[in-house]
């Protein structure tokens, strides 16, 4: 594969989405990951890079309601669309996560949360999968996942 | 990079035509992958097919079920009738990735990307599904088991689109899923098998194995084994009839002995109890 | 007490280096990158700068740019900062390349092309180098060490039996969830400038050291910084060095701030791993199990460089004799250099490898003496008074042989065992099985080393009456700073809202020691209460130290009589009375004290796939007084999770030395559907040398898990695995 080196940067897309409920409207370069434009474009530094390859969820977001690696989405399909990052989830119902022990360097936290809200708001999504399945997109290295587990647990009003 | 944003079919498949070697993008769950790091994929053009609504969703018609070709895991997740039918459909969309993955990656992308080690492809193939490809030219339908014509290479040329998935109505009264990864969760499979068994007919037997060949492969020698009721005793008389349909081979996440043995035994246990020359081991 | 930073790193508010908006210091930041060693050995001929680059727009850094020796500082300096016309393993790093643009930067690097003479690389630790494979002394050793206790010969002459096993461990990459970053720019200062580097880290000192070394500065010109380290396990103690100084050449060069934020796929190449293991065990018992020599051999794979493999090789045969007693004992150890990246720390240091032979051993033992596991083990097992391999007296009053039973009882053992054998004799594919294992984890650095760092901490009291812990000891998600904020309010009567903790800064804070060894509660622990005794003697009067609102009131008073003055007290480590070790014969007090633990595994193997699957865990433990028990807990539950993963499923796969499955879709850690509940029990039994009485529990927890589980294994099959990670790959053909 020959990567040139003069690295032309396409023209811009102009595209708009919600964001945390407010209406955006930006210049993207199409090479754009939704990852990159949070955190560097938007000043959204929430949301986290662990790997880049969809597989340890700390850059985890909503789109139109349903989790998704940011990293693997490119901003331009976003236009039109609803995300939800970190910053839009509200601080007062975070005490069960952090009596559980659910976070320790913090760095997977944010997409543990993003996806632990969303199982929180859609907890019909328990009846067919256990709470260790759903979690299973966010690796955490530090908590061995109970401390998580039994955050979520104690957030979501389930059985301790 | 160069992204062609269509709002139309027919539009995408004009825009097909005139980019010879434009790339069809759906869910981006395959294409992104390090995306940072391959920086030539930056240099090369794209389709966006993600807002094309006619082919967004599932459809049941009175012999089959279609899906779009915009279809994700999730989608199928979300259709209490799928699990009934096709049961193995929702298997296999619960073991991609994870919730993250499910939620955008689609089937049809699936079937594109061409991963001998993919989990809906099998799935598909086991309910003998076909694909249904549009260029300006018109459409044409494939059967999912003729689709590969080698490593990562299919009959759908430059300028055709996967626009659907059909899925034919024919019950079967046995169907199972093994996915074996390096983990439960979150894994790329290593060895796959997908059995169902049709309710009735002659040629009941449908297997298909994944990561041990090119491809997602039908095993037809495997297949009429059964079909003829020969008596099996042990997973090893399976190994000659899997020899002729897979290849396994050792790579960066198994070998090909581990793929081959694992493969036999998972057929022979799934056949204790409904395959009548089964002997209980 | 709640983890102090917990609702910032829930609520995504914490700012990780590459969080940090480019202002201030970092106004007008370029990217670093490296481009690296396409071999594992081999004569550097020619470095091409790729065409259709306009390298005038690039900062370039070579060799010829470093300052000082191109050396990393560190316990031998054979570590180049940048290869000097030679490589010795893949993805070593060359030259460094700094940006504004970081996908151009990133097209740059990838068009540089470094041409190497290839020399034959030493790729396998286990064999005996060839002449052209040599490339340090005349065996490629980088240390040998040994333990001599009574004479082994008298053991195994009076033997009812000689039991001897060979036992492999893989590599263990960390996976920290923040990949390694650093950021470096250049300041003003009374000397002149000075470099400050502020990133990733667990060690400041460290980096410290590094940075004056190679950039030949004093500490008044270089300074370094901890930004908030999304989690280290080892992987950030030695090194971030590299980093810092690849920042800080690049941005002495550009004269301009520059941050390098890896990747996770270079992170996991070029960065250190668990030095892979090969330990031999020869044994000498009697009917009933009892030890009467241990011939233990130990070989650690170092990788490229001396980096800390004879460190860890210390720790390592330290505890290579586990948990137990015996009279005759030798112990050799040596650590080998092979062209692979070089092995460095991760939680646990030796001990894990070393304690995953002995505990599988004690399991083969039983088997060859037709004797249950348990009984061979409590026969050996070290009850106070006896001694350890090298001849240390074990005291402190914990019941080993109770702590046994206790967590026997908690998991259920015997219910398991008997359910397990009934359901093995039903089910068509499905094995399940338990296994134990029992061990111990060396507290603080090893031997005299304490004595040497000579660690110090200040506390300050600030004019309103409240206190700040000046220390070293970072915060990386173990729980430093909440737990720091509780020993020192408990000391000093205080509430916590009024003891703050500063950022490790080296302008600010005292050399506290590395964050590491399990170290930084026990010992700065008790730093940080004795810096208080020493502050509240300077306000109080006679001598007599005050405490709550008196000293607060007192401190007040003191700043209104000196203003604009600093009123800090410190204190410098001191070792408990009677600790005295020979570190040249390795006779004595390896460690001022040991944590104990016992782990329970049941696991259930699918005969079809030969995949090991964990159901029960439990891991109980004395660590002395528990000082927080939900960050306590944690630390076991993610260290035994992250030991379950080295046991099964984290293997290491290599391509000409180098690794090759750096991802992680491909490199395979735990997620939660993977592990049950650990359930964790603490044996509270208070060190009264320990800060809040407390011991080291960050390293204890990976000790265990692996024997267990691979005793449960056998247990379960009948099959004897001795190699980790037990794959299924690796399994399956040892159940044929």
């Amino acid at each position: 594969m020959q990567t040139t080196a003069s690295n032309p940067a396409a023209s811009t897309l102009q595209i708009a989405f919600s964001l945390n409920g407010q209406a955006i409207d930006i210049a993207v370069d199409p090479r754009e990951r939704l990852l990159d434009t949070l955190r560097y474009r938007l000043n959204l530094p929430g949301t986290k890079e662990g790997c880049g390859e969809g597989e340890c969820g700390a850059c985890t977001v909503t789109i139109d309601d349903l989790p998704a690696n940011s990293c693997l989405v490119p901003t331009f399909q976003v236009r039109g669309c609803s995300v939800r990052t970190i910053e839009s989830v509200p601080k007062a119902e975070l005490g069960p996560m952090l009596a559980a022990g659910a976070t320790q360097c913090g760095a997977c936290t944010p997409g543990v949360v993003m996806t632990a809200h969303w199982i929180k708001q859609h907890s019909q999504v328990l009846e067919s999968q256990t709470l260790r399945a759903l979690m299973a997109g966010n690796l955490c290295r530090c908590t061995g996942y109970d401390g998580i587990i039994d955050g979520v647990r104690r957030w979501i009003g389930g059985p301790q | 990079m160069n992204v062609l944003m269509p709002t139309s079919l027919a539009e995408a498949c004009t825009l097909c035509a005139k980019h010879p070697g434009v790339i069809p993008m759906a869910g981006a769950t395959d294409l992104l992958v390090h995306w940072p790091l391959r920086q030539a994929e930056h240099d090369k053009s794209y389709l966006d097919l993600s807002k094309l609504s006619e082919l967004r969703g599932v459809r049941w018609t009175a012999d089959s079920l279609t899906l779009g070709a915009l279809a994700t895991y999730w989608d199928v997740l979300q259709d209490a009738r799928i699990a009934s039918v096709f049961p193995l459909l929702p298997d296999a969309a619960r073991q991609v990735g994870a919730i993250q993955i499910q939620s955008r990656g689609t089937w049809a992308g699936n079937i594109a990307n061409g991963s001998p080690a993919a989990d809906g492809v099998p799935v598909l193939m086991a309910y003998d599904a076909s694909v249904t490809l549009a260029s300006a030219h018109g459409t044409r339908t494939v059967p999912l088991r003729s689709y590969y014509t080698g490593y990562r290479a299919s009959v759908r040329k430059p300028d055709e689109l996967i626009v659907s998935i059909e899925i034919p109505l024919v019950a079967c009264d046995f169907a199972v899923f093994h996915k074996v990864g390096a983990r439960k969760a979150q894994a790329i499979t290593k060895v796959g098998l997908v059995i169902t068994r049709l309710a009735s007919g002659s040629q009941r037997w449908r297997v298909v194995a994944s990561s041990v060949a090119a491809t997602i492969k039908r095993c037809p020698t495997v297949e009429a084994l059964l079909n003829t009721g020969t008596p099996l005793k042990a997973p090893a008389d399976l190994s000659a009839a899997f020899a002729a349909d897979v290849a396994p081979i050792d790579d960066i996440r198994s070998t090909a002995d581990y793929r081959r043995t694992v493969l036999a035994r998972l057929l022979f246990h799934s056949l204790q109890g409904v395959y009548d020359g089964a002997a209980a081991p | 007490m709640q983890r102090l930073e917990g609702l910032s790193k829930l609520t995504g508010a914490e700012r990780y280096l590459d969080d940090e908006p480019l202002e201030g210091p970092l106004k007008g930041c370029l990217w670093g990158m490296t481009v690296r060693s396409p071999v594992s050995r081999g004569k550097i001929t020619r470095i091409t700068y790729g065409a259709g680059f306009d390298w005038s727009q690039f900062v370039v850094v070579e060799p010829s740019d470093i300052p000082g020796p191109n050396e990393t500082y560190l316990i031998e300096n054979d570590q180049p900062v940048l290869a000097p016309g030679y490589v010795r393993h893949m993805h070593e790093a060359v030259v460094l390349i700094a940006h504004q643009d970081r996908n151009l930067l990133r097209r740059a690097v990838a068009s540089v092309r470094v041409d190497v003479a290839p020399e034959p690389p030493a790729l396998d630790f286990r064999l005996t180098p060839r002449p052209d494979q040599i490339q340090r002394g005349s065996d490629n050793l980088l240390k040998k060490l040994q333990i001599r206790k009574g004479n082994i010969e008298r053991g195994f002459a009076q033997a009812h039996k000689i039991v001897e096993g060979e036992y492999e461990t893989g590599a263990q990459e960390h996976v920290y969830i923040e990949p390694n970053a650093m950021s470096a720019w250049i300041e003003d200062g009374p000397t002149g400038d000075v470099v400050v580097v502020r990133g990733s880290m667990q060690c400041p000192y460290y980096v410290l050291n590094a940075l004056k070394h190679a950039l030949k500065r004093d500490e008044s010109r270089v300074r370094v910084i901890q930004s908030p380290t999304g989690g280290g396990f080892g992987g950030k103690e030695d090194y971030p060095s590299t980093i810092a100084l690849h920042c800080a050449l690049l941005t002495l060069k550009a004269r301009r701030p520059v941050k390098i934020v890896y990747d996770r796929s270079e992170d996991m190449a070029a960065t250190t791993k668990r030095h892979p293991s090969l330990v031999r065990h020869r044994t000498a018992v009697d009917q009933n199990g009892k030890m009467l020599a241990q011939h233990i051999e130990v070989i650690l794979d170092g990788g490229a460089y001396v980096t800390l493999s004879p460190v860890v090789l210390s720790r390592g045969i330290i505890h290579a004799a586990g948990p137990y007693t015996c009279e005759n004992v030798l112990i050799e150890g040596k650590a080998v250099l092979t062209n692979s990246v070089p092995y460095g720390a991760f939680r646990g240091f030796g001990a894990p490898q070393t304690i995953f032979a002995v505990e599988r051993h004690m399991d083969r033992i039983a088997a060859a003496l037709n004797l249950d596991p348990l009984q061979v083990r409590r026969v050996n097992l070290l009850k106070d008074g006896d001694t350890t391999s090298t001849q240390q007296v074990i005291k402190g009053g914990t019941d080993r042989h109770a702590l046994l039973d206790q967590t026997l009882h908690i998991a259920n053992y015997d219910a398991h065992k008997r359910e397990a054998e009934k359901f093995n004799r039903t089910h068509p594919y499905l094995r399940r099985g338990v296994g134990v294992a029992t061990v111990l984890h060396g507290a603080g650095f090893t031997g005299n080393g304490e004595v040497y760092l000579n660690s110090k901490v200040d506390v300050a009291g600030r004019p309103d009456g409240s206190l700040e812990v000046l220390a070293a000891s970072t915060e990386m998600g173990q729980g430093t700073n909440t737990v720091f904020t509780k020993i020192a309010a408990d000391a000093a009567g205080y509430d916590i809202a009024d003891v703050f903790v500063g950022t490790p800064d080296t302008f600010r804070v005292p050399n506290s020691g590395p964050t590491v060894a399990s170290r930084t509660v026990m010992v700065v622990g008790k730093l940080v209460e004795r810096a208080i005794d020493e502050l509240a003697r300077q306000v109080g009067q006679n001598g007599s130290p005050l405490r709550g609102p008196a000293l607060k009131s007192a401190i007040q008073a003191w700043h209104r009589a000196n203003p604009e003055s600093e009123l800090k007290g410190r204190a410098t480590y001191q070792p408990p009375p009677d600790v005295k070790f020979d570190d040249k014969n390795y006779i004595g007090d390896a460690y001022a004290t040991f944590a104990w633990g016992v782990c329970v595994a049941a696991v259930e193997v699918d005969l079809r796939t030969a995949a090991v699957r964990v159901l029960d865990f439990v891991a109980a433990q004395d660590i002395g007084k528990v000082i927080n028990p939900v960050l306590a807990t944690g630390q076991v539950q993610g260290g035994v999770v992250q030991a379950i993963g080295w046991a099964l499923t984290e293997e290491m796969k290599f391509k000409d030395g180098g690794m090759h499955n750096n991802t992680l879709t491909n490199y395979i850690i735990p997620t939660s559907d993977d592990v049950p509940s650990i359930r964790v029990h603490f044996h509270e039994n208070p060190y009264p040398h320990g800060g809040g009485g407390a011991k080291g529990v960050g390293e204890l927890p990976m000790d265990g898990p692996a024997p267990a589980i691979l005793n449960a294994v056998a247990h379960a099959t009948g099959a004897d695995p001795r190699a980790i990670p037990l794959t299924p790959e690796r399994l399956l053909p040892l159940l044929r």
